[in-house]
C-alpha cells in the first residue's frame, strides 16, 4: 500500500525508504516544512522545478548522512542550507557561468548556524498565491498546491484525482514552467488585490478537501491534509474570516470521518452516526475558528457551510435541531453562493420542515434552473431518490436510485444506495401485488 | 521582465464608430500613454493600421511570396503592441487591465523570451 507521505515533490522521496529514526525525522521535517522550505528556495526565481530538485537533493543527503552522523539540532535549517548550497553549485557550474553573470548573494555558501528558520519569513502564502494565480488554469491549482505546499508526488496527486501519474506529472511540469516563463511573482499583493485573490486560494484548498474519495482507503487521508493546509492558511491570514470558515468546515467534516463508515466498512448516513466516535478536539477547534470569523463581522460562503455543519454536530451531541434556523442558513448560503450543492441541501432541509413533497418540488425547481450540469451531480440524484422513496413513489425511487448509483464512486456509499434501491424495489413489488389483489 | 501587451479586437467597419467615440478613445490612449511614461515602464507603443493595410511576406514554401492581407483571417485582429519593462506578470496584468483596448477587446500579455538590446540578444 502506498501511503500519502509527503515525498520530495517529484518522485520517490523520504517516504519510500525503510523506516528508522533518521527516516522518521526526515519525514516529520518533510511534513512540517516542505512547503516553507520550497517557498523560500523558489521565491527569488519563481523556478519551482529547480527549487524542488535542490530540496530533493537535500532530503536525499539527509537520508544518507543522518543515520551515521546523527540528526542535526534543527533539521529544517540543515535542509535549507544544504538545498541552497546545491543551488549554488548549479549556479557556479560552467554551463551556467558562461551565460549568466554571478550574483554575490547567490554565490556565497550558506551555513547551517546562520539559518534560523523561525526568524525568516514564512512565504507559504506567496506560494499558495502563485499556485492559485489567475494565470494558472483553475483545474491544476489544487494539484499544484498538494505538490508544492505539501510535497506530494505527482503519482500521489494523480491517484487522488484518478489521473494517470504521467498525465499528472505533465500537467504539473507545464504549470511550473508557466510560472517561471510568465514571471508569476512570489509576492503578497496589496490589500485590495489580496482580498480579490484570496477566494481562489481558498477554493484550491477546498479542492483538496472535496477530491472524489474514489481510490480506496489511502485516499481518505487527503481530508486530513486539506485540514493541514486550511490550518496553515489561518495562521498566514488570521484576519480572513473565510479562511477561518474553511478551516472550521474541513475540521467539522474531518471530526465526523471516524463515524462515516461502520465496522463492516458500510456507509453510515449522518443522521445515524454514533457521535461518540466524533473527534471532540477537532470540533472545539472548529468552533474557535467560527468564533474568530464571526468577530470579523463579514459573512461568507465557507463560514455559512461551517455553521451548517456545526448545527448538525450539535444535534448529534445531544441537542435538538433548530430546523427553521438551519433552513435560514441554507437560504442565505444559496443566496450568497448559489451552486448545485446549495440547491440540493436547501431542498433536503425544506423536506425536513415541510415534508418530502415540498422538498421534491424545491429540488426539481432548483435543478431546472441549474440546467444541464445537474444531470451528473450525484447528491442531486441521491436526494431525489430518497425523497421519492419517502413519498411512497417506489418505482420512480428505484429508477432514481439507479441513476444515483451510476454516479457514486465511493464504494461504501454505493453499497448503501444499492441497499436502499433493493428495499424500494421490494416495496414496489409488494405495492403492485396489493393493487392486483 | 519585458512583456508585450498585444491588443486584439474586431475591426470596425467604415463609419461604424462615431467621431465622438473615436475622440474619447484617443483621449483614453493619451492618458494611458502618459501613465506608462510617468511610471517609466514603457519601451515602445504602436497602434496599428487596420488589417486591410497589411502585407504578408513568406519564403516558407521556397520562393518569395508577397500577399496582401493578414496571414490568417480571424474574428479579432491584432490592433496594437505595447512593449513594457516591469518586474513581473502581476505588474504586466495591472497595465493590461488599464489599457483602453481592454474595454472593447482582448489584451494578450506575453513575456519576451529574448530581446535585442544594444546590439546583443539577451534576456
Amino acid at each position: 500500500m502506498v501511503t500519502l507521505t509527503p515525498g520530495d515533490g517529484r518522485e520517490a522521496g523520504p517516504g519510500q525508504d525503510e523506516p528508522g529514526p533518521a527516516y522518521r525525522c526526515a519525514d516529520i521535517a518533510a511534513r512540517d516544512s516542505y512547503g516553507r522550505l520550497l517557498a523560500l528556495l523558489a521565491a527569488s526565481t519563481s523556478d519551482l522545478t529547480s527549487a524542488q530538485d535542490m530540496l530533493a537533493d537535500a532530503f536525499e543527503q539527509a537520508l544518507r548522512t543522518w543515520p551515521s552522523q546523527g540528526v542535526p539540532g534543527n533539521p529544517s535549517a540543515w535542509l535549507l542550507a544544504v538545498a541552497r548550497n546545491r543551488g549554488r553549485d548549479q549556479w557556479k557550474s560552467a554551463r551556467v557561468q558562461r551565460t549568466v553573470p554571478l550574483d554575490a548573494g547567490q554565490d556565497s555558501p550558506a551555513y547551517v548556524e546562520d539559518i534560523d528558520v523561525d526568524a525568516i519569513p514564512d512565504r507559504r502564502l506567496e506560494l499558495m498565491l502563485v499556485c492559485a494565480h489567475p494565470a494558472i488554469e483553475p483545474a491544476v491549482r489544487t494539484p499544484l498546491m498538494l505538490n508544492t505546499v505539501l510535497g506530494f508526488t505527482a503519482e500521489q496527486v494523480g491517484r487522488a484525482f484518478s489521473v494517470p501519474p504521467s498525465t499528472m506529472a505533465t500537467r504539473l511540469v507545464r504549470a511550473k514552467k508557466r510560472i517561471k516563463a510568465a514571471g508569476i511573482p512570489f509576492r503578497i499583493p496589496d490589500r485590495v488585490d489580496l482580498l480579490a485573490r484570496m477566494p481562489s486560494v481558498l477554493e484550491a484548498v477546498y479542492g483538496t478537501y472535496i477530491i472524489d474519495w474514489a481510490t480506496g482507503p489511502q485516499a481518505r487521508q487527503l481530508p486530513s491534509e486539506a485540514l493541514h493546509l486550511a490550518e496553515v492558511l489561518t495562521t498566514l491570514v488570521p484576519d480572513d474570516p473565510e479562511a477561518r470558515g474553511l478551516a472550521a468546515l474541513i475540521g467539522l467534516s474531518a471530526a465526523r470521518a471516524p463515524a462515516r463508515v461502520d465496522a463492516n466498512g458500510r456507509f453510515v448516513p449522518l443522521a445515524e452516526h454514533d457521535p461518540s466516535l466524533w473527534d471532540r478536539r477537532l470540533i472545539s477547534r472548529a468552533h474557535e475558528h467560527l468564533r474568530a470569523a464571526h468577530a470579523r463581522g463579514h459573512l461568507g460562503r465557507f463560514q455559512l457551510e461551517a455553521a451548517i455543519q456545526a448545527m448538525h454536530c450539535a444535534r448529534g451531541l445531544g441537542g435538538t435541531m433548530d430546523w427553521p434556523a438551519l433552513l435560514a442558513l441554507h437560504r442565505i448560503l444559496h443566496a450568497v453562493e448559489p451552486s448545485l450543492g446549495s440547491s440540493v441541501a436547501l431542498a433536503a432541509v425544506t423536506a425536513e420542515i415541510d415534508g418530502p413533497a415540498a422538498g421534491l418540488a424545491t429540488l426539481d425547481a432548483l435543478l431546472a434552473e441549474a440546467g444541464q450540469h445537474s444531470h451528473r451531480f450525484q447528491p442531486a440524484k441521491a436526494t431525489r431518490a430518497h425523497l421519492l422513496d419517502r413519498l411512497g413513489r417506489k418505482e420512480e425511487a428505484v429508477v432514481a436510485y439507479e441513476s444515483a448509483i451510476s454516479l457514486t464512486h465511493d464504494p461504501a456509499e454505493r453499497q448503501y444506495l444499492e441497499h436502499c434501491r433493493d428495499r424500494a424495489s421490494r416495496q414496489a413489488q409488494l405495492g403492485s401485488l396489493k393493487d392486483r389483489s | 521582465m519585458r512583456y508585450a501587451l498585444l491588443m486584439h479586437y474586431r475591426e470596425p467597419g467604415e463609419g461604424e464608430i462615431s467621431e465622438e467615440a473615436i475622440e474619447e478613445a484617443k483621449e483614453a490612449f493619451g492618458a494611458y500613454g502618459r501613465a506608462l511614461e510617468s511610471a517609466g515602464v514603457l519601451l515602445s507603443a504602436d497602434v496599428l493600421q487596420p488589417s486591410a493595410a497589411t502585407t504578408t511576406v513568406t519564403r516558407r514554401e521556397g520562393g518569395l511570396r508577397v500577399q496582401d492581407g493578414p496571414f490568417a483571417e480571424t474574428k479579432d485582429a491584432l490592433a496594437g503592441i505595447f512593449m513594457l519593462e516591469v518586474p513581473d506578470l502581476d505588474a504586466a496584468i495591472g497595465w493590461a487591465e488599464k489599457c483602453p483596448g481592454a474595454q472593447w477587446g482582448m489584451i494578450e500579455v506575453r513575456p519576451s523570451a529574448t530581446a535585442l538590446v544594444k546590439g546583443a540578444w539577451s534576456r
